[in-house]
């Protein structure tokens, strides 16, 4: 059922979240709040090298100390096949997760996970660390993206053998993969056109920055059942992931999800589970983990860096005519950065007859690359963005012309080959062009700057329960973790399809053994697949309590209404019977079939792809080099707003943390491949005073294969910052930044270099 | 039939011997998938475990029902995930 | 290594406890005391999800050595709320959307209480350099901003509760 055009009671409205109080009196319960009688902590040995080949580890020392209950290392994890398959958020082969999650034979980045102790204190279990003896061999390293395809560079995987090249090399290299996307002929095209750009732009990696770091426990019971409790983006994940990281019977284990204080993509994988279930296996009892804000930066993956080259021709009246990119993204020590998406989106949003995009996956000796919300899009888009922002000056156009001149609509061939379909990127032009900030004065040595951005969203597998509880209440139940109010929009839609006010309807996240299965958070998916699922579960308990209402009045099913949280007799033909709410059909549903409830799987498909774009103005200081951001709105197109707040939400924390990103966070590596920043007074992310208010405008073109036109909303707003930053950069002094981040050094530098 | 065309960000081309359009014979995704692994072997295996299909622009990642109309086109492109 | 007797009030409770000396007061209201909404982020004083109010003044936790605390008044966020009576900024923080994940949030309500202790009529600018060491990485801030201007012009008598 369709509720698009509907007028909606409970959909677009701004209740308080369920599971609110908690949070703001600290009741909430994160893994790491979590003790049991008994337990153990849990650490983890990292490499202090970026490369280097473990000639023995000797765990004996640790072993005699008085309080240790259980060491491990690669020995006690099965050396498994290389097995390439699509689960998580993106391929994954399962066998470099499991060497990433504890390495054997090589260590491959500073911060690598080798050993593992189990002790009474976390005082004990670091003084055990310590007597862990490791003889390493040190080899050279490499970390920069372009350094590590160079010819003579250290290789990392001696069976690494580039794919995507015809006929394959013959030799080892750093460079996993090359992907490409070609439409019509860029080389041809270049020779007809009348303007052309061309730029070198690099970033840097930088980490999700979760405040929340890594937590869990584990508890292997005698009988071969395992718990854990921890905080993830996906439970369903950790099971599956834990299970054949370790060759364990996946339905031994079952994984209850803690509240989970941010992921952004950093937590759709698995580091310390595994572990800490075999640190369990080997002890006895429970054992609790959790990384130190160190350990987070120096051994859980952030996203790639990058080098990128992108050639821009057009004809003299703005229309584009060409464009070519060439990308190489860090992997991180093991294949996998999202190097496709990242050809793919750069120019997803423009309508171009010829496209030429290649990409490198390269492998470097930091750690493997996670996803980061809209993963390798925003790289891209800085590019491309910047590129854009240079073609419009040249050619004397103002840049939003130039967007409109060459914007995709329904109907558009991608260059990676999909058409477009019920996408609002137009509908989000218009909203820059009528909002007072685009034509509001600038002030003296301000710069203004806009920039746009896509990405797909994703359905997939979700699965939610709705019961109604025998006073009349309702519990909706999904397998979501709720990274950002989720909780609020999913009991919102299944108050509306029962006619109910939003706090009628409890909505909880449920656990691996007591719901259907349900893929990860992430990808912008559970307001719309979860979502989905549990408006679905709720026709189906509304189907249910109409029978339940005929059976009580004994007419037929097609004589009752559903309206309003009541049943009705559709007319006066039905009878006159009093209508039936909630409270007063469950009272009776013993005598009516039992228990109302209903629980809905789907895999969900037709996700609507969502379009961004940013207006930012700056003032630069010529003597600091130092940023102010004055004023930044974000335009998106969110299909329809469930909870407009927690809408809003998702598209300020985005550009926030593409504030970030655009002007202080960077890895900073020594010439011995350790990060000299793994902490945040170094690592700069955004804080209150950086930013002003970000205004959210949401755009709603709704998205026809949802029930309510909801598109997933979270990813597109971390697209466009950087570019629309660079940008305002560029209008406030007529520099162009092309090297993230656009820190006060770089700025400042730059200046000079002017003159 | 259905148009198929390899989005070539993939390694898909080395099954195909570097072919990246052609005609198949189906109307649901799963009988797609058997064609191609029939006519060219491993593509098919490829396709259902890491590779997303757009119907007429729509994207799908798995479905085997999903309906290919006559003269869809096909678009293979790589999976997408997200963060 | 014999442990240290610390006693203190905490959240208007006389509270005792035995630590060691390196333990952090943090790492003492987390896993001996039992209040677990502090939380830790960092463990260097970065990013304020362990804040609390020693003696009248807005502290990180972690910086702090469980064994100073002998002697002091303390709250946390376990003491913001009167019993089932929200202060006015949890309450905003709840009606603006000011939370996504939580994590960050007892943090910031702590600070954003200390804040209007000592200034109820702060500017938006003064507001947000006085929670500038409270990071929060999922709401870009604007909420808030926003709930903690309106929990104070609230306190002030200014808006209808």
């Amino acid at each position: 059922m369709n509720y698009i055009d509907s007028s909606l009671k409970v959909v677009g409205s701004r209740p308080v979240r369920p599971d609110g109080v908690d949070k703001v009196t600290g009741r909430a319960v994160f893994a790491a709040d979590t003790r049991t009688a008994g337990m153990l902590w849990g650490k983890i040995l990292r490499s202090p090298h970026a490369h280097a080949r473990i000639v023995s580890i000797d765990t004996s020392k640790a072993e005699a100390l008085k309080g240790v209950f259980g060491v491990v290392t690669a020995a006690d994890f099965p050396d498994i096949p290389s097995e390439e398959a699509f689960v998580g958020e993106g391929p994954v082969n399962f066998r470099d997760l499991a060497l990433n999650v504890m390495a054997r034979h090589k260590v491959l980045y500073e911060g690598h996970a080798l050993a593992a102790v189990a002790a009474s204190t976390q005082e004990i279990a670091d003084q055990a660390l310590a007597l862990i003896d490791v003889k390493y061999e040190v080899l050279p390293h490499v970390i920069d993206v372009e350094e590590a395809m160079a010819d003579g560079a250290p290789i990392l995987h001696d069976d690494m053998i580039t794919t995507g090249v015809n006929p394959p090399p013959t030799k080892a290299s750093n460079i996993a993969k090359v992907v490409t996307f070609k439409k019509g002929d860029a080389e041809a095209a270049f020779a007809e056109v009348d303007v052309i750009v061309e730029g070198r732009y690099t970033t840097q990696p930088v980490h999700q920055a979760y405040i929340e770091p890594h937590a869990c426990l584990a508890t292997y019971s005698p009988d071969g059942q395992i718990q854990i409790h921890s905080s993830s983006q996906g439970h369903f994940m950790v099971r599956a992931y834990t299970a054949k990281l370790l060759g364990l019977n996946l339905s031994d284990i079952r994984v209850n999800p803690a509240e989970i204080g941010g992921g952004f993509g950093g937590k759709t994988l698995v580091y310390l589970e595994p572990v800490a279930v075999a640190l369990s296996r080997k002890s006895g009892r429970t054992v609790k983990m959790q990384m130190t804000r160190e350990e987070v930066f120096r051994g859980s993956g952030p996203t790639s860096g990058a080098a990128m080259d992108v050639k821009i021709g057009a004809k003299k009246d703005g229309t584009i005519v060409a464009a070519k990119q060439v990308l190489k993204y860090q992997a991180g020590a093991f294949a996998g950065s999202p190097i496709g998406p990242g050809c793919m989106c750069g120019f997803a949003m423009y309508d171009l007859p010829n496209v030429d995009v290649v990409g490198y996956d390269v492998v470097s000796n930091r750690p493997k690359v996670a996803a980061y919300r809209a993963p390798g899009a925003p790289i891209t888009s800085f590019a491309v963005e910047s590129a854009m922002d240079e073609l419009a000056l040249k050619l004397g156009m103002d840049p939003l012309t130039l967007r409109e001149k060459n914007a995709a609509k329904n109907g558009t061939k991608t260059h990676y080959g999909p058409t477009h379909q019920n996408i609002g990127f137009t509908a989000v032009l218009d909203a820059v062009k009528a909002h007072p900030h685009w034509k509001a004065p600038l002030k003296e040595g301000q710069g203004r700057g806009l920039a746009t951005g896509f990405w797909f969203n994703i359905g997939g597998e979700s699965s939610a329960q709705v019961h109604v509880n025998e006073d009349g209440s309702v519990t909706a139940a999904t397998g979501s973790p709720d990274i950002g109010g989720s909780r609020a929009s999913i009991g919102m839609m299944v108050a509306e399809v029962l006619g109910v006010p939003a706090d009628v309807v409890r909505t909880i996240v449920a656990d691996t053994a007591s719901i259907g299965f349900t893929h990860l958070t992430g990808g912008s998916r559970v307001t719309f697949a979860t979502g989905m699922a549990a408006t679905q579960a709720a026709e189906k308990v509304v189907e249910d309590l109409k029978r339940r209402a005929a059976q009580t009045w004994e007419i037929p099913v097609d004589a009752v209404e559903w309206k309003d949280g009541k049943a009705y007799p559709a007319g006066s033909n039905a009878g006159a019977f009093e209508p039936l709410d909630l409270a007063a059909l469950a009272l009776k549903s013993p005598r009516t079939g039992g228990p109302i409830a209903a629980e809905v799987s789907v895999n969900a498909q037709g996700a609507g792809a969502g379009f961004g774009a940013h207006i930012c103005d700056v003032t630069v200081d010529k003597e600091t080099g130092h940023v102010t951001i004055e004023r930044y709105t974000a335009i998106q197109d969110v299909g329809k707003a469930i909870h407009p707040s927690y809408v809003e939400g998702q598209i300020q924390g985005g550009a926030a943390q593409g504030i970030g990103w655009a002007l202080n966070e960077e890895y900073i590596y020594n010439d011995r491949g350790q990060m000299e920043n793994p902490g945040f007074l170094d690592y700069r992310v955004p804080v209150a005073s950086d930013v002003p208010m970000i205004e959210a405008v949401l755009v709603e073109v709704p998205n026809p294969r949802h029930p309510f036109g909801a598109r997933g909303v979270g990813e597109v707003p971390i697209v466009p910052p950087m570019a629309a930053i660079a940008n305002a950069i560029r209008s406030a002094t007529g520099l162009r930044m092309p090297d993230l981040p656009m820190s006060p050094p770089k700025v400042r530098a730059a200046f000079d270099a002017r003159g | 039939m259905v148009k198929v065309v390899l989005s070539s960000g993939s390694a898909s081309q080395q099954f195909t011997g570097g072919e990246t359009e052609f005609e198949v014979e189906a109307t649901t995704f799963r009988r797609l998938v058997l064609e191609l692994e029939q006519r060219y072997p491993g593509l098919g295996k490829q396709v259902e475990e890491s590779m997303a299909i757009a119907i007429d622009g729509e994207i799908f990642q798995d479905a085997y029902a999903a309906e290919l109309q006559a003269g869809s086109e096909i678009v293979l492109i790589p999976k997408i995930g997200g963060g | 290594m014999a442990k240290t007797y610390v006693s203190a009030t905490i959240n208007g409770e006389q509270t005792e406890f035995l630590c060691e000396t390196q333990q952090t007061l943090l790492d003492v209201l987390r896993d001996v005391v039992g209040l677990t909404g502090s939380k830790e982020g960092c463990a260097s004083g970065d990013c304020g999800a362990c804040s609390v109010i020693l003696d009248g003044r807005l502290v990180c936790s972690c910086l702090v050595l469980g064994v100073e605390a002998n002697g002091t008044t303390i709250t946390t966020i376990e003491g913001i709320a009167q019993g089932d009576k929200l202060h006015p900024v949890q309450q905003k923080f709840l009606e603006h959307a000011a939370l996504q994940c939580g994590f960050c949030t007892p943090g910031l309500i702590v600070a954003s209480k200390a804040l209007l202790d000592e200034n109820p009529n702060p500017t938006e600018t003064e507001a947000r350099y006085w929670l500038a060491g409270n990071l929060c990485r999922c709401t870009g801030y604007d909420k808030v901003i926003r709930a903690v201007m309106d929990a104070a012009a609230e306190m002030r008598g200014e808006t209808v509760g």
